[in-house]
This record gives C-alpha cells, sequence and structure tokens, in this order.
C-alpha cells in the first residue's frame, strides 16, 4: 500500500512540476524588470500600453462574435442529426475533427484565395468584410470544441421524448429548441463557449495574415520587442486561459439533474 | 352515437417490415381503452401513429369525425404520458404543467388558477415551484399527467405510463390515474405489456399480437371467452388439460380447479403435487396430471395447511368451465 502510494505521488509530483517549473519560472523572470528587487513593472507596462487594451477588445468582441455564431450552428445541427438523422453522425464527427487536421495556415490561404480582393466574394476588401471571416474562421477552429460540448449535453438529456412531450404539447420546433432543448445544455454550451473564448484569445496565425490587431499577434510582437513584458503577458493569458477552464468547472455543478427514479 | 375516436385499416411498416397490419377500432367518448399485447405486437406504434409522431403507411385515424392523420403532432390538441416522464429538468413543476397552456397563449393568472387546480386533482398541492429531481418517480409522473391533462386535449396517450416504478406506485398510480380519468370523463387510450394492469383499468381492451388485434372486448370479455389461443394464453395463467380424456385444444384457468367438488364440478382428474408456490392469499399448486402440468390456485386458509409435494390429490372442475381454444 505505501509503496504504491509511494510511486503515485512521485509520478504526480513529477508531472505536475513540467508544468509548473516553466510557469514560476517565467512568473519569477517577469517580476525582475526593476533591477535588484522584484516588482510588478513588467505588469504595469504592459497595462499602460493601450495596445494591449485594444488588441485584448478587439480579440474579446470577436470571441463573443465567434461563440454567438458557433451556437447558432453547432446546436441545430447536433439536434436535428441526433434526432432525425443519426446515420448521418459518423459524418459530422469526422468534418468536426477536420479543424484539427488541417493547419491555421493552410485554411487561412484558402481563404485568401477564395475571398481575396480579386475573386467573386471579396470579403478581404473591406475591415468589416475581413472581421467577419475572422470571425468564421474562429467559428471553425472552435468546432471541434463546440460541437462535442454541445454533443455531450445532449446526450445527457432524451432529446427525443422530450421534443415529443414538447410537441404533442403544441410547441413548434422553434418553441422547441429555444424554450426545452437550449435551456438543459446550457452548461454544456457555455464549457464550449469558454474553451472557444480561450482559443479565440490567443490565435495568431489567422489574425496575423488577415492583418487585423488581434490580442495574438500584439502578444507576438511584444515578444519580439521587449524583454520583461512578454513574460508578464504570457502570465496573463494563462490566468485568462484558466479562468475560462475553471468556469467551465463552476457551471458543471449547475447541469441539469437526472430525475429518473422509481420511487 | 358515432364513434369519438376511430381508426380504420391503419398499416405501418418500416422497410419491408410491418408492424401494424391494418387494424381497425371505434371508441366512445369517455372510455378508458387498453393496447395489451407484448412488445413488438405493435402496440406503441399504433399509440405513436394517433400522437403523430408516426406517419402510417396507409389507413386514417379519426377524432370526433376530424381526420388527423396529415396533422403534425402540435396540431392535434392531445395529451400524452411518457414511459420515462419526460418532465422539462429545466422547469418547475408549475412551469411544466403551465407549458401547454403558455404555447396556446393562456394568460397567466389563468394559467396559475389551472396549474393549482391540476396539482389539487393529482394531490400535489403546494408543489409549484420544485423542481423534477426533487421529487419521486410516481410524483413526477402525477405531474406528467397533470401537464398532460391541463390543456384540456380531446384525447390522453398513456404510453406504459407505469413501467418505470415500483410495484406499489405501480398499482396506486394507476387507480388513480383511472379515477382522475373517470372526474373529468377524457377518452384514454393506454397502451401496456402487463395484463392485470390493462384487465383492471379498462373500459375495453384491444390484445394484439403481432400487428394485428387478436379479440377486443371488456375485461371480463376477454378473460372468460378469449378468442385465440394466443389471448387465452397472454391474459391470465392457462392449464392445457389432457387430450386424452377431453380431446384436442381444451384448457381452463387455474383457479376453476377445486380440490373438493363444487355443486357444478363434474370432472375428476388425479394427480400428484410437483410443487407448492405460496402467494399469500393465494397457493399455487402445480400438479402432474398423468404427464401434463396443471396449475390450481386455491385459496389460503388459517386452519388447513397447505398440501405438501408428493401429496397425491383428486381435482374437481366443470365440463361448461373448459375453454375450446381456437387457432
Amino acid at each position: 500500500m505505501k509503496s504504491d502510494k509511494f510511486w503515485a505521488w512521485l509520478v504526480f509530483i513529477l508531472g505536475s512540476a513540467y508544468f509548473v517549473v516553466p510557469l514560476a519560472a517565467t512568473f519569477e523572470f517577469s517580476l525582475r524588470m526593476r533591477r535588484g528587487e522584484y516588482s510588478f513593472d513588467a505588469y504595469a507596462s504592459v497595462f499602460s500600453d493601450p495596445y494591449f487594451a485594444s488588441s485584448f477588445t478587439y480579440s474579446v468582441v470577436v470571441g463573443l462574435f465567434t461563440i454567438i455564431v458557433g451556437i447558432f450552428v453547432v446546436v441545430p445541427a447536433v439536434y436535428f442529426v441526433r434526432l432525425r438523422m443519426p446515420w448521418l453522425k459518423p459524418i459530422m464527427e469526422f468534418i468536426t475533427l477536420l479543424p484539427l487536421v488541417i493547419p491555421a495556415l493552410v485554411l487561412v490561404y484558402g481563404y485568401i484565395r477564395l475571398y481575396g480582393s480579386s475573386s467573386f466574394i471579396p470579403f478581404t476588401g473591406s475591415v468589416l468584410g475581413t472581421d467577419i471571416l475572422l470571425t468564421c474562421a474562429y467559428v471553425t477552429l472552435a468546432l471541434p470544441y463546440m460541437y462535442r460540448a454541445v454533443d455531450n449535453g445532449m446526450r445527457t438529456i432524451d432529446i427525443g421524448t422530450l421534443t415529443e412531450a414538447a410537441q404533442i404539447a403544441g410547441a413548434n420546433q422553434l418553441q422547441i429548441i429555444a424554450q426545452i432543448i437550449l435551456p438543459n445544455i446550457l452548461v454544456a454550451i457555455l464549457s464550449g463557449a469558454f474553451l472557444t473564448f480561450a482559443i479565440v484569445i490567443g490565435e495568431f496565425t489567422i489574425a496575423s495574415l488577415l492583418n487585423r490587431p488581434a490580442f495574438g499577434p500584439y502578444l507576438v510582437g511584444i515578444g519580439t520587442n521587449r524583454a520583461y513584458e512578454p513574460a508578464a503577458l504570457a502570465i496573463i493569458s494563462f490566468i485568462i486561459t484558466w479562468g475560462a477552464m475553471g468556469m467551465i468547472n463552476v457551471l458543471g455543478r449547475f447541469a441539469p439533474r437526472t430525475s429518473a427514479r422509481t420511487d | 352515437m358515432a364513434a369519438f375516436l376511430e381508426v380504420q385499416n391503419l398499416v405501418k411498416s418500416f422497410g419491408t417490415n410491418t408492424v401494424v397490419k391494418g387494424v381497425n377500432f371505434a371508441f366512445d367518448k369517455g372510455e378508458f381503452i387498453s393496447l395489451l399485447g407484448p412488445s413488438g405486437c405493435g402496440k406503441t406504434t399504433i399509440l405513436r401513429m394517433i400522437a403523430g409522431f408516426e406517419r402510417p403507411t396507409s389507413g386514417a385515424i379519426r377524432i370526433d369525425g376530424e381526420d388527423l392523420t396529415h396533422l403534425k403532432p402540435n396540431q392535434r390538441k392531445l395529451g400524452m404520458v411518457f414511459q420515462a416522464y419526460a418532465l422539462f429538468p429545466n422547469l418547475t413543476v408549475g412551469d411544466n404543467i403551465a407549458f401547454g397552456l403558455k404555447i396556446a397563449g393562456m394568460p397567466a393568472d389563468q394559467r396559475r388558477a389551472r396549474v393549482e387546480e391540476m396539482l389539487r386533482l393529482i394531490g400535489l398541492p403546494g408543489f409549484e415551484k420544485r423542481y423534477p429531481y426533487e421529487m419521486s418517480g410516481g410524483q413526477q409522473q402525477r405531474v406528467a399527467l397533470a401537464r398532460a391533462i391541463a390543456p384540456k386535449p380531446r384525447l390522453l396517450l398513456l404510453d406504459e405510463p407505469l413501467s418505470a416504478l415500483d410495484a406499489k406506485i405501480r398499482v396506486s398510480l394507476r387507480e388513480e390515474i383511472r379515477a382522475i380519468q373517470r372526474d373529468l370523463g377524457i377518452t384514454t387510450v393506454f397502451v401496456t405489456h402487463d395484463q392485470e394492469e390493462a384487465m383492471s383499468i379498462s373500459d375495453r381492451i384491444v390484445v394484439m399480437n403481432a400487428g394485428n388485434i387478436d379479440q377486443m372486448g371488456s375485461p371480463h370479455e376477454i378473460y372468460n371467452r378469449p378468442a385465440t389461443r394466443f389471448v387465452a394464453g397472454f391474459v391470465g395463467q392457462l392449464n392445457t388439460l389432457p387430450e386424452a380424456t377431453f380431446g384436442p385444444n381444451r384448457a381452463i384457468r387455474p383457479e376453476l380447479i377445486s380440490l373438493a367438488p363444487r355443486p357444478d364440478t363434474d370432472t375428476t382428474l388425479t394427480g400428484t403435487i410437483s410443487d407448492v408456490g405460496f402467494l399469500g392469499s393465494v397457493v399455487r399448486l402445480r400438479v402432474d396430471v398423468a404427464g401434463t402440468p396443471i396449475n390450481i390456485d386455491t385459496f389460503n386458509s388459517h386452519s388447513t395447511t397447505p398440501p405438501q409435494r408428493g401429496d397425491t390429490i383428486t381435482l374437481h372442475l366443470a365440463t361448461k368451465d373448459v375453454l375450446t381454444l381456437g387457432a
């Protein structure tokens, strides 16, 4: 028993160190901007940079739109495939995995080809068009996570019977999705939303190649030009991402409870 | 009087598999009808076609003369209770019951009054603010019943509503369902595979077998005058009698055989007891009569001990109680 625990702890400590040591080192380095003593000068410098605020705000707004569009695309798709066309499910799974297989670079070159200013649909010809294109690209990138989160959410409720119960009570398809399905998978949707948010906040390739002032390109720019600020920024992005992950856990406690009882 | 619920030449095929093979029935307003049969006999498919969840391959369904066959489920004005309760987990009990009323556009104050009335009817007053997961299965199913009848549907459909519940709740809830149904006079179609359940609460029973109706009638008719061998075997217990004495295809219910002569008995059989099952109020004996196993139900008596295994006994029965089984 005792030695079992010893090995378990050893593996746990080694695993933790693998993740924690670089982080701790980064954090320690970010505090060393002022010579000879620890300070938060690097953080102050980051927060006082107007580009930090503007690029972060830009990414947050794009992130929110990505989440909204993602929900509108994924929720009805998963609902109808589960309910009416279950034979489509393997195809759905395959398609939603593609963004993990195809590099973002390939995706964005395809976009520039297809939607460039000399094409039939010149999305990149205007700022708004490019923003829309960027949002669509992020919806695609987040698809594997959003799809799985929503699919898991729908697995935990009996959407078939709930749909029938609502139908026989007189509800139409839109009322069923809005009033019954969505509220019951809200927690799953939110966890998908936070994952999406975490991806969008750090994304570099697409935003950079579409030349939009997003947070990812800003991070990289700072990283090549400054010494201490990148470390501070890295810690800040970690905190944001962890915050998003933590929210998923907190929300998990509010998941709908099963009511199947026989008594 | 014209029939209220009418089903005509109803056929349903899934691919090459025909599960409902031309079913006809007509029932009056206010009747409690059970569709009874083993799993796969097509009873649930018929209910789902009445509800509108399945489209009939051919045939027609009418309520009060109106053809429903091509209406969507949400246009039919029916109520339904499901085996798995299917309460909306995100809504309170009150909102669950009010769901159909809200969809129909009833004003909030009227909805509240109707919800209160329904909760009183199902014996759960003051439960508006609870969530389904906070309630027992029996309570949830009563709420599901209230949700189904709150909008005053033309027809109430019950899809094995008791199957997920414990035995005790099952019996008390079925009596409650029947009482409420009688009170409201609502025409009800009840699907079950449990013959005891069907017998105890139905005005009329439709016994289904492999997509066809084998027999339709009151519980009394079905039990005492089964039309087919399948009905006789499915509804209640049955003993096939030895062919040598009685001729082919003769059978009798276990409770119609007695251990002592009665004024109406005219035949005896002798056999050895091979098993004694004590069921409480009833003692079930398994008797071996020249190789034919025969079950006998006798009432338990405080004063006499039941017969023992290995005893040789004489069985008394009346020829008028012997059923002749058809195909």
